[in-house]
């Protein structure tokens, strides 16, 4: 059995006095991948947040390796491992590609080659600043320079928002790549469940912040009923992605 | 499409690496700073008050143009360390070098101490905190005129000779080659910070404050120890001028140094550390040369230069140099 990396267990947290997770927990062992799917508002990207350490914990638990890191500063959890991709991407507009990667640069197996050999885009605009690049570029420089932390365990928060199709294919396939030959632990937060399903092995489905659904992806992919349900999501209106 | 080697990538460290290799321009600007000794030996007084200033707008860079912390208050770190090392001098501890680290070393505690409160704010409030923290301390001292001598400025400071060997003279030899060595030591030290990891995060953190903490990096912390580098640094360029001038006013604490030192960076281009520098050199002579043509409106001048620079060449002087050299390579065969 793999090793547990993330339990988060009856978590409530929130912004302040006002609740957004309530009672939440679920385990990630190591090397494998999770969705967290739900409709705008549900609570995803707070559960991330949350995870980061960036709201307001009221009760519950973080665990990581065994140890509680429930009050741990943001700033040490990536230390520990965890590596996350905010939503907004939040790349340093006026610094180069090179420098938005050597900033967050750990040592670890991810090191400048190596994220520029799994977006070669980036390889080629190197030397651009941040607020040269497109949004899809944008996309893959977030995502690359939270692998030069060198994670355990990488959050993204709904990295394919808002980009053209041909992007989208692109990030697939580099998260594809990363949970697949590299057997990266990825938490994967995402709008496009149908994608998200393709890429991952479980899934929870929140609604009013709570876990209304989890089970293996795969099989997420055959219950219409809750997808329409909980996602809104018709089958038929989307190819489904190959799994992992 | 272009393609670029992996091979050719070097680590994150090897990126770093190659940033704090010496260029040919740097070299020459630094052979360039000993002109003055052959060339204008008659103002090498104002050459050393120049390497002052360059000084402290090196330290204001660090903190403005690396960190993105806005001071109205600068002067405050200045003013201590010439007050600092005026009044050992004052007090019969003459020797310049242990002045100027005792001065630079109580300017960096004091820096330590304010940034508690520095580190949790942001851009209009800092300007509001820092420049409330220059008068405070400007006031401080008027009001404690028998130990800084209020309006009238500091008495009696007396220098030994550096190394007991070169006095202060009055032609400033002894003062250029003092205020130049600290200056180029100094920039040394920035130099290497800003081409390091901790230099890197601190650019990160005038982009996003906020996101750093979730690449690993504790902004407030960082904030707290460039804030105290930069301090240091601006209490050793005040010692040094009051070493060297062998006087110290009210006028080290003053808004208006503060100003100046931004309109310094600005005009020099700020995040580049030798923006602060070429700055200074430009100021100082358009300052000693307007004020020569007109002693009572000389600042109408140093305004319109100012306006100008901002209109022309927005991210100052040396971005401009840099943009038009890049376009001398790009049109040479």
């Amino acid at each position: 059995m793999p090793d547990l990396l993330l339990a988060v267990r009856n978590v409530r947290a929130g912004y302040g006095e006002a609740v957004v997770l309530d009672d939440v927990s679920f385990e990630v062992p190591s090397g494998e991948s999770l969705a967290v799917l739900g409709r705008n508002g549900v609570g995803k990207s707070t559960l991330v947040l949350t995870i980061m350490g960036f709201t307001t914990l009221i009760r519950g638990s973080l665990v990581w390796r065994g140890e509680e890191i429930t009050h741990l500063a943001p700033h040490r959890r990536p230390r520990r491992g965890l590596g996350w991709v905010a939503q907004e991407r939040e790349i340093f507009a006026s610094l180069s590609v090179e420098e938005n990667l050597t900033v967050a640069s750990r040592p670890g197996r991810w090191d400048l080659a190596a994220v520029f050999e799994l977006f070669p885009r980036l390889a080629e605009r190197r030397h651009a600043r941040g607020h040269h690049l497109s949004g899809g570029e944008q996309q893959m420089l977030a995502i690359a320079r939270a692998l030069m932390t060198n994670p355990d365990l990488l959050l993204l928060d709904e990295p394919l928002e808002g980009l053209a199709p041909i992007i989208v294919e692109e990030l697939t396939a580099a998260i594809r790549r990363m949970t697949g030959e590299q057997g990266s632990t990825l938490i994967l937060v995402e709008q496009h469940a149908d994608i998200a399903l393709g890429l991952t092995e479980h899934v929870i489905v929140l609604e009013r912040g709570k876990i209304v659904h989890r089970g293996r992806s795969r099989d997420t992919l055959r219950e219409p009923v809750l997808l329409d349900r909980y996602l809104g999501l018709t089958l038929s209106d989307s190819p489904p992605a190959s799994g992992p | 499409m272009a393609t670029v080697s992996l091979e050719a990538v070097g680590g994150a460290h090897g990126y770093l690496r190659a940033q704090t290799r010496w260029r040919r321009s740097e070299i020459a600007f630094w052979l360039a700073t000993l002109l003055p000794f052959l060339l204008f030996p008659a103002y090498l007084q104002l050459a050393s008050q120049i390497a002052i200033t360059a000084l402290f707008a090196v330290s204001l860079d660090l903190i403005l143009g690396y960190a993105g912390i806005v001071s109205l208050g600068h002067a405050a770190f200045f003013g201590l360390g010439a007050y600092t090392a005026g009044l050992f001098s004052k007090f019969g501890w003459g020797e310049p070098l242990s002045g100027l680290i005792l001065a630079s070393a109580l300017a960096g505690v004091v820096g330590y101490a304010a940034s508690f409160v520095i580190a949790h704010f942001r851009h209009l409030a800092l300007i509001m905190i820092t420049l409330g923290m220059g008068l405070l301390l400007q006031e401080a001292a008027n009001s404690a005129s028998e130990l800084t001598g209020g309006v009238d400025g500091l008495q009696g400071v007396r220098m030994r000779p550096l190394f007991e060997l070169f006095p202060f003279d009055l032609w400033g030899r002894t003062a250029y080659t003092y205020s130049l060595a600290a200056l180029f030591l100094t920039f040394l030290v920035a130099r290497r910070l800003t081409h390091s990891p901790f230099g890197l995060s601190l650019r990160g953190i005038r982009e996003n404050a906020v996101r750093m903490p979730a690449l690993g990096a504790p902004s407030r912390t960082r904030v707290r120890q460039v804030y105290t580098i930069a301090a240091a640094m601006a209490g050793m360029a005040g010692a040094l001028l009051a070493q060297t001038t062998l006087t110290v006013s009210l006028e080290v604490l003053s808004f208006q140094r503060s100003a100046d030192v931004l309109v310094i960076l600005i005009l020099g281009g700020a995040g580049r550390l030798y923006g602060g520098v070429l700055g200074a050199i430009i100021y100082m002579v358009a300052r000693d040369q307007f004020s020569g043509i007109n002693p009572q409106y000389w600042y109408f001048w140093i305004g319109l230069l100012l306006i100008a620079v901002v209109l022309f060449l927005p991210n100052g002087i040396l971005a401009g140099l840099d943009r038009a050299a890049a376009r001398f390579r790009r049109r040479s065969p």
